[in-house]
Order: C-alpha cells, then sequence, then structure tokens
C-alpha cells in the first residue's frame, strides 16, 4: 500500500528526514515513536502533502504510484488520512459543513453521487457517537474553541466519516486524559478491517497498550533506528531511546 | 419634482463650485451655504501633504471639470428592495416617480430635504449641519454649499418604523464628468426606533459623489443603519456620515464599501450623553485598481458610553485600502469602553494597506483596546483543509467567505446582506460553494 525508499526530506535546506525506509501493507498498524524534533511530522506531512517540505532524494509509492505527483486534495481523496498533532481552527466555517465538503469531494473523485442532506446528517450522527463527540460541536466552526481533547477526538471523528484507506495520527494521544485516550483508542479499533492501514506517531507506549500495533519503529535524528513488535515500544517505555544510538538498525519490518 | 432647485450649474475648473439654493429656504441655510463655500474656498481640494489624505490622492479630480448633475431617471429595478419605505435621488434630485414612501406610522415622516427646507420644517433647519465640522472635512463643506437635496427622516418620539427606509442615490453619467451632493438629515426623538438602508449606486460614467449624512439620535432612540456603496467603477465616492448621540441611543451602522474607482468615507461620531452606544463596523471589498480609505473619529465626551468598530478589508489586485481611526476620550469621559479593529486580508501580491488606529485617552478610568491586521489566508488552515480532500480554490474561497462573514451576517437587512454575499460570490473563484457554507 505505502513503500518508502531511502526518502530524504529537507525544509528551508535543513535536512530533517535522512533516509527513511518503510513498507505499509494492507491492514496493518505501523508505530512511530521517537524523541521530540526527530521528524515524526515531518513524515506525516510529507505524506499528506505539505508543500514546504522538499523531497531531495528517494521516493514514495502509495498503491503502486508515485505519491509526490498528487497533491494534498488529491492524496486525501485518494484516501490518505492525516490526523494532525495540532489540528488547526478554521473560523466561520462549521464542522459539519467541511466535512460535507470533504467527504463530497472524495466521493466525487471516486465517482460517487455526493451524500444528500439527510444521509448525510445520519451519518454523522452515527460516527459522532463513536468518539462520543458532543454534537454541539457539530455546528461550531471546527475546533473552534474546542478543548485540546475535543479536537483530537475531533480528527478521528473525521477521520471515521472520510473513510480512509491509510490514516496516520500524528501525537493524538498527546494531551489526553486516559478516558479520553480510551475513546479515541476504541474509534481507531472500531475502523481496523483488514484493509485500512494506520501509521499511529506517540510519544509514549501507553496508547499502544490500546491501539495494539503490528510494528513499532523508532525515529530518530531522522533515520528509522530500530524496528521491531510490539514489545519493542515497552523496551523503549523502560530504557528510553538512548540506548538506539550505538545499536545498529533492523532492516524490514 | 416637489421642489425647484436653482445651482450653480458647473463646477468649473475642477471642484470650484458655487453656492446652491432650494427656493424657500431659510436665510439661516444660506448663511450655512456661504460659510461653506468659503470654507472650501480656503482649504481647496486637499493633498497629499495633508496627513489625512496622506494616502488618497485627489489630484486626478482636481484637475476634472465635473458638472452638477441634472435631472435624469433611472431603471432602479436591480436595486429595488420588495418592502421598503423607498426614497430615491438621481445625481442628487429626489425622483417622485421612482420613490414609494408608502403608508408610514404615526410620527414618522420620511421625504426630500429640499421639501422639508422649503416649508421651513423646524427640525430640518435644525438639525442641517449641527454636526458637520467644515474646516476638517472639506467635501462636506462642498456638499453644504451646493446640494440640492438629500433625505430627511423625522421620528418622533417613540414612533416605530418597522420596514427598512431605502434610501437610494442613484449616479446617472452623462457626456462628460458630473457630480452630486445628497444630503441626509435623520433624526429621531426619545426611544423612536428604525432601520435605515444608506444605498448608493450608479448606471455607469464618470461620476463623483459627495454625500453628508447627518444622525441626531435623541434619548434611547435605536437605529440600525446600513451603508452600501456601490457604485460604478468610474465614481469617485467622498462622503461624511456624523452622527450625535443622546442618553442611552444606540446606533448600529454597517458600512460596505464595494463599487466605485475612489471611495473615501469620513465617519464622525459623538456619544455626547451617559449609555449611549456606537457600533459602527464595516467592510470594503476591493480588487484591480480600486482606492477605499475610511477614516472614524468616534468622540466619547460623556461617561459610561460604549463603541465598537471592528472593520475588514479584502483586496485582490492592485487595489489599496486606507484605514485611520482614532477614538477621542474626552476628560470626565470615565468607564469608556471601546474596541477599534482593522482587520485586512490581502488576496494578491499588488495590493496594499495603510491602517492606522490611534487612541486619544484624556480620561483615566477607560477601557479602549486597538488594533490592526494585514495578512494572507492563513496557509496551516488551507493545508488542514486540503489534507481532507476539499480543493484548494475551494478551501481559498471559503475561508475568505468566512473572514467577511462576520461583517456580512450583522447586516440588518436580508436583501441589502444577500447583495453582499453576491458580490463575495462574484469575487472568489470558488464563491457558490463558499456561500452554501453559511
Ligand atoms: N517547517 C519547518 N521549518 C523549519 N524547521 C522545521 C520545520 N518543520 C520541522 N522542522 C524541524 O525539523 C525537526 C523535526 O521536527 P518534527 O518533524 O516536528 O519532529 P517531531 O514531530 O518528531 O517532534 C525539528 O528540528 C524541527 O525544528
Ligand atoms: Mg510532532
Amino acid at each position: 500500500m505505502l513503500e518508502l525508499n531511502n526518502l530524504h526530506v529537507s525544509v528551508d535546506g535543513t535536512e530533517i528526514l535522512k533516509g527513511i525506509d518503510l513498507e505499509i501493507n494492507p491492514g496493518e498498524v505501523h508505530a512511530i515513536m521517537g524523541p521530540n524534533g526527530s521528524g515524526k511530522s515531518t513524515l506525516a506531512s510529507v505524506l499528506a502533502g505539505r508543500e514546504e517540505y522538499e523531497i531531495t532524494e528517494g521516493d514514495i509509492t502509495y498503491s503502486g504510484a508515485d505519491l509526490t505527483e498528487l497533491d494534498a486534495e488529491t492524496r486525501a481523496r485518494e484516501g490518505i488520512f492525516l490526523a494532525f498533532q495540532y489540528p488547526v481552527e478554521i473560523p466561520g466555517v462549521s464542522n459539519t459543513y467541511f466535512l460535507r465538503s470533504a467527504l463530497n469531494a472524495i466521493r466525487d473523485h471516486r465517482g460517487e453521487t455526493p451524500l444528500d442532506a439527510m444521509d448525510f446528517l445520519s451519518l454523522v450522527k452515527e460516527k459522532a457517537k463513536l468518539v462520543k463527540l458532543d454534537e454541539k460541536l457539530l455546528k461550531r466552526p471546527v475546533n473552534e474553541g474546542f478543548s485540546g481533547g475535543e479536537k483530537k477526538r475531533n480528527e478521528i471523528f473525521h477521520m471515521a466519516v472520510l473513510e480512509p484507506k491509510l490514516a496516520i495520527l500524528d501525537e493524538t494521544d498527546s494531551g489526553l486524559d486516559i478516558d479520553a485516550l480510551k475513546i479515541v483508542s476504541e474509534g481507531v479499533n472500531a475502523l481496523r478491517d483488514g484493509e485500512r492501514s494506520f501509521v499511529v506517531i506517540t510519544h509514549y507506549q501507553r496508547l499502544l497498550n490500546y491501539i495494539v500495533p503490528d510494528f513499532v519503529h523508532v525515529l530518530k535524528d531522522g533515520k528509522i533506528v530500530r524496528s521491531g513488535g510490539r514489545e519493542l515500544a515497552l523496551q523503549l517505555e523502560d530504557q528510553g531511546y538512548d540506548w538506539l544510538e550505538t545499536e545498529p538498525a533492523t532492516v524490514g519490518a | 419634482m416637489s421642489q425647484t432647485a436653482t445651482t450653480a450649474e458647473t463646477f468649473i475648473d475642477g471642484l470650484d463650485a458655487g453656492i446652491g439654493s432650494i427656493e424657500g429656504e431659510s436665510e439661516a441655510i444660506l448663511a450655512l451655504r456661504l460659510e461653506a463655500s468659503r470654507s472650501f474656498a480656503a482649504t481647496g481640494v486637499p493633498t497629499p501633504k495633508q496627513e489625512e489624505w496622506r494616502f488618497t490622492n485627489l489630484k486626478a479630480l482636481a484637475a476634472t471639470p465635473h458638472d452638477l448633475g441634472g435631472p435624469a431617471t433611472a431603471d432602479i429595478s436591480p436595486w429595488r428592495l420588495t418592502d421598503s419605505h423607498r426614497l430615491v435621488f438621481v445625481n442628487g434630485r429626489f425622483a417622485d416617480t421612482l420613490s414609494q414612501i408608502g403608508e408610514l406610522p404615526e410620527g414618522v415622516t420620511i421625504g426630500s430635504l429640499a421639501t422639508a427646507l422649503s416649508a421651513e420644517n423646524e427640525r430640518a433647519v435644525f438639525a442641517l449641519g449641527k454636526g458637520v465640522d467644515l474646516e476638517s472635512h472639506p467635501f462636506a463643506a462642498l456638499n453644504t454649499a451646493n446640494f440640492v437635496d438629500g433625505a430627511f427622516i423625522h421620528l418622533n418620539r417613540g414612533a416605530v418604523v418597522e420596514k427598512p427606509i431605502h434610501l437610494l442615490f442613484v449616479s446617472v453619467g452623462g457626456d462628460g464628468p458630473i457630480w452630486s451632493a445628497p444630503r441626509n438629515v435623520i433624526s429621531a426623538d426619545p426611544t423612536a426606533q428604525a432601520t435605515i438602508v444608506e444605498h448608493y449606486v450608479g448606471t455607469g460614467g464618470e461620476t463623483l459623489t459627495v454625500p453628508v449624512t447627518e444622525f441626531q439620535l435623541a434619548p434611547g432612540a435605536n437605529i440600525k443603519h446600513v451603508r452600501l456603496q456601490e457604485e460604478g467603477r468610474e465614481t469617485r465616492h467622498i462622503a461624511l456620515q456624523t452622527s450625535r448621540q443622546g442618553r442611552d441611543s444606540r446606533l448600529e451602522s454597517v458600512a460596505l464599501n464595494v463599487g466605485a474607482a475612489l471611495s473615501r468615507t469620513n465617519i464622525d461620531a459623538e456619544l455626547g450623553a451617559p449609555g449611549a452606544h456606537a457600533s459602527l463596523d464595516g467592510l470594503y471589498l476591493v480588487e484591480d485598481a480600486q482606492h477605499t480609505d475610511t477614516q472614524i473619529k468616534v468622540r466619547h465626551a460623556a461617561p459610561h458610553c460604549t463603541s465598537h468598530e471592528l472593520y475588514k478589508g479584502i483586496l485582490d489586485g492592485k487595489s489599496r485600502a486606507v484605514f485611520n481611526g482614532r477614538i477621542v476620550v474626552d476628560p470626565g469621559a470615565q468607564k469608556t469602553d471601546a474596541i477599534q479593529s482593522n482587520r485586512n486580508l490581502l488576496l494578491s501580491a499588488g495590493a496594499l494597506v495603510n491602517s492606522n488606529p490611534q487612541l486619544e485617552i484624556l480620561a483615566d478610568d477607560v477601557r479602549c483596546t486597538h488594533g490592526s491586521t494585514v495578512g494572507r489566508l492563513d496557509e496551516e488552515a488551507i493545508f488542514y483543509l486540503r489534507s481532507r480532500g476539499i480543493a484548494r480554490s475551494t478551501a481559498e474561497s471559503l475561508l475568505t467567505y468566512a473572514f467577511a462573514a462576520e461583517i456580512v451576517q450583522e447586516i440588518p437587512v436580508a436583501e441589502i446582506r444577500e447583495r453582499m454575499e453576491r458580490h463575495l460570490v462574484e469575487r472568489l473563484p470558488q464563491g457558490e460553494l463558499a456561500r452554501e457554507a453559511f
């Protein structure tokens, strides 16, 4: 589904990702962990199509095609979803309207007819329930005046409505209390269907108790320095990231 | 026509105008006209050397002779509101046949100012020119010396007008440049209420509109006002609005500048008695080489008054906006609560804004805030929308529309709100989609 091959990424002339190899198959959940500033969000943004990041070397293949050829909106329509580490407030545009235009843009891309208002509304209500999102937040402008936890939940709510093929969650767990964390995890788990793939970026292994990954990768200074199974996350929890410095990276996942 | 007017017919050599008079108008009015004429002769057409005109250059205007517009007719169907008390002025002259005042509630006068002045209507004579500082506003002096007509609205104590009062001013261009000087006097007695639409449009041609609108609100009066300037692109529009407010009165005014090659709107608002509130908001929407200039002075002359100003601007092409906002708090005007904010959105690299909010506070127990911003669309927000599948052009239109919506939604008359929405839709690549979001 997604393949990164020796991916190097720079921003304003500074190299941030320094040769990433990663393969994600349908239905897999990959966790990416790593210290602050190691490049996790950069990786997520590059996959979502943020333009200020320059790919200087390597390539990204998504569903057999060169992903870098597609602009951000086309990637979204092709099934890539990024849950932002810092969701953006969109003053004046209601959450529901926003989501409806997004969903209809995606449906249109797939050659489907737009959902009518009634069908859309019942879909939205069902999905809002899934992440226990207060219905009041549907009418409010996107993320405006939402609490930190509400913003994160809203991201998962968007994901549930848009039903992507590949969902990238960038530190969706940070700032969530344990109850919110469970709700978000349940939302994600409900969408695991053996086809949909996930990249779960997190700082803490705590989340991985709820969203159980197939693979864990450690990103450090722009490189994947270690890949392993779920137990790697536990080891990181115990020992931190420093010990990885000297050990060679394990290839493949 | 209900009045006969004689006036200096030409606007000789640039803006050197004569003195008009309305048959039957009082000596006092004539004296005022003479004073105004002398004042204009002394100041002349302002130049960028004057601080208030630093960014708005009238050299081309001063070099263009304009004739005072004569009687004309126009098809007003594009601008009619379905249900209003309507007064129409073509080139500053009352158009009886196009107007439809309709049935008025008790104690309400709506009509031609010239008619009121020739009948020596005391209220009209008394109110005229009271709030106008001729020296600071040369074009208001020009208007005072030359006006032929305009609207006169008087609301008796407690009168309530339910339907909007639609004052429609149509500039009808001729063979050469023409100008007009509508003069409007609006006075509300205690606790009276009305919604007034002051609407400037044009049928094309090179024209100059120099309106002056004066509001007087007695204690407890409540006036909602929307000023929509959507004149043709060959028009220059140089306006003054003044308001003087009594105790606990409320003026809620929204100024919308969309049309004209050059528009300049001066607003002088005075809160003269405790508890008065003025909200003076606005939106300018300019593109190409349009130039729009807003100068607001809010004077808190009494304690416990509140004022609110939110001006937003959307600029495209090589357009330019000037915003100069001044809040003046007199000594003794304690507990003043004044907010002023000017926010500008640039859609192109060639657009330019000069924004200058100022405070002059001579009392010590007040709350005054002011600020201005000039920026582009938030790229983070655009990326967020795109990352959910929304096309860039739609994202940009949505965000621009949302920026304007805060003001548009305030417009108290639905049909004017819709007109403004249509202007936005026309200016935005995906405007239609954006409109559906609101
Ligand atoms: N737009 C940018 N401009 C400049 N530096 C950036 C930009 N985005 C990220 N960086 C830098 O790249 C490094 C990795 O950042 P990031 O991907 O946000 O890390 P993480 O998400 O792992 O904390 C940091 O040193 C950060 O300062
Ligand atoms: Mg990050």
